[in-house]
């Protein structure tokens, strides 16, 4: 199987790698996939209470290359958007950025169900519903 | 721009054809292109001249006669021939089967056909380190088994099967014997007399022979074993296989076995030197490195290795554009399951996806291994830079009390 270009960049030079701490309130973290299922996301957003927007993301995944780009995208994609433009982000999008094939679609589901979590336990944590 | 470094280490996959053999095969396109079963002028004779001569090459590096092989088109062919024709050609004596559950799928697949078409199989659990239980072996066998089919070394570990056991075990008990010996032939002594085997699948591209032929050992003698064809036409190969035989690759199949003889031995010291030096590098540089298998009985080629935390189809994209292995990761195949092979042998999902096999061959050099251990130990430490279960182990997170959103 050959991969996008803009697949094999995201692997190689994966942005945003990296941990937030997670008991910060301003802090959400999404833990989506089981090791047993070949991927597991953590993405964290940091968001700046003022504005409602995300100013930071980081991931971590256990994966293989089109769920590590998938994560990375994500990342690049959340940085400097409000919460509800974030939770817009569908993994088709994803699929059509990095142009991946059928068998990898997965990848991307988990990407997006890796957001909403990470909103979610931020929204949870602040109360807001 | 100079040409990146590539290294093969998927020797169980297919192995290059040796030149030696390609040499062999050449004259045999266009100077010598006859029909081996035209048996009225000099190009018929003249190519089955070169098939005769090649079976003798195959039946020596077995120990049999020439005339207990018989050729196919590869191990797939040979091994739905062995099973398929022997269950039809004894169906009046029984129609139970025993297999075991970490066969290759041409196998496994047969055996599911020659279910739907009434027969019974039993597929056997294999132990932790991939061997089966002699005694769980003989408590499957009944009084309708026909036969037993047990691969002599796996494709994904390398672990050979204790076949002089099992050939006891049948013989006592009257029942047929087969094996898929696709990865041992060529590279370890394969005897089917002295150990009791009457059917034997292997392939030409294995061996450093062609891709396109296979070959099976039908034993003519104590017992002896008739098959029904399951390709109808000109009753070629004593009318087990019908077709057109493949001349230059039946050549090159008969080189390919001669070289093997002459020289597997030397062939497999030496790599199983590389090999336990690879694997013994890995150890030392990472940790949570496990080797899958017996490591007693397995092929001096071959290890099957889980770097844990590391999700194996990501590993590899950290180095193949350097490096050729596979893994038994479900994301290299369609069905996004893991291999079943190591799941069998009890490994967790997430050490079967962290698996990488590497196979080793004739062409691997001392220099290729390290720089392959290189280039896989920062492969590892990247993806586990990367990997959120490592994170979580290093910090001590019990891992198995996570509750996981399984999807």
């Amino acid at each position: 199987m050959a991969y996008s270009e803009k697949v094999i960049d995201h692997f190689k030079n994966p942005r945003n790698v990296g941990t937030l701490d997670k008991a910060s309130d301003a802090v959400g973290t999404g833990l989506v996939g089981a090791p047993e299922c070949g991927d597991v996301m953590r993405l964290q957003i940091e968001v700046d209470q003022e504005s409602g927007t995300i100013k930071d993301a980081k991931f971590k995944t256990f994966g293989c290359g089109s769920a590590i780009a998938s994560s990375s995208l994500a990342t690049e994609w959340l940085k400097g958007k409000s919460i509800d433009d974030a939770l817009a982000i569908d993994n088709m999008d994803i699929v059509e950025e990095l142009a991946l094939p059928p068998v990898k679609i997965h990848c991307s589901v988990l990407a997006e169900d890796a957001i909403k979590s990470a909103i979610s336990d931020y929204k949870t944590k602040n109360g807001i519903s | 721009m100079s040409t990146p470094i590539q290294i093969y280490l998927d020797n169980n996959a297919t192995t290059p054809c040796d030149p030696r053999v390609v040499d062999a095969m050449l004259p045999f396109f266009h100077q010598v292109p006859g029909n081996a079963a035209s048996r009225n002028h000099p190009f018929g004779w003249k190519a089955e001249e070169a098939v005769d001569y090649a079976r003798e090459q195959v039946a020596d590096l077995l120990q049999v006669s020439s005339k207990e092989i018989i050729f196919t088109s590869g191990a797939t062919e040979s091994d739905n021939l062995g099973l398929k024709g022997a269950f039809e050609m004894y169906s009046r004596k029984g129609n139970h089967i025993i297999t075991l559950k970490t066969e290759h799928k041409a196998v496994l697949d047969s055996c599911k056909k020659i279910e739907k078409l009434g027969g019974e199989v039993t597929y056997l659990d294999v132990e932790g380190d991939g061997i089966v239980d002699l005694g769980k072996l003989e408590a499957a066998i009944k009084s309708n088994t026909i036969m037993i089919s047990v691969m002599w070394a796996n494709n994904e570990t390398g672990v050979i099967q204790p076949m002089k056991e099992i050939g006891e075990l049948c013989a006592k008990h009257g029942v047929l014997f087969m094996s898929d010996a696709t990865q041992a032939v060529g590279k370890i002594e394969t005897h089917p007399k002295d150990i009791g085997v009457h059917i034997m699948a292997f392939t030409g591209h294995k061996m450093y022979g062609p891709k396109g032929v296979g070959a099976l050992y039908v034993s003519r003698k104590n017992p002896r074993v008739k098959l029904t064809s399951q390709l109808d036409g000109g009753g070629h190969e004593r009318g087990m296989r019908s077709g057109t035989l493949n001349v230059p690759g039946i050549v090159g199949m008969g080189k390919a076995a001669e070289i093997a003889k002459n020289e597997m031995k030397q062939d497999a010291e030496r790599l199983s030197v590389l090999r336990d030096k690879l694997e013994n590098a890995f150890k030392a540089n990472l940790d949570e490195v496990y080797v899958n298998g017996n490591t007693e009985h397995r092929m001096p080629h071959v290890t099957n290795i889980s770097f844990k935390h590391v999700e194996g189809e990501g590993l590899m994209m950290t180095f193949n554009q350097n490096i050729a292995v596979s893994s038994g990761s479900a994301c290299t195949s369609a069905s996004l399951e893991p291999s079943y092979v190591l799941i069998a042998l009890g490994l967790g999902d997430d050490l079967a996806h962290s698996s990488i096999r590497f196979s080793l061959g004739r062409f691997t050099t001392d220099e290729e291994i390290d720089q392959a251990v290189n280039l896989v130990s920062k492969g590892v430490d990247h993806m586990r830079d990367l990997s959120p279960i490592w994170e979580m182990y290093k910090e001590g997170v019990d891992l198995d009390a996570v509750v996981w959103s399984e999807h």
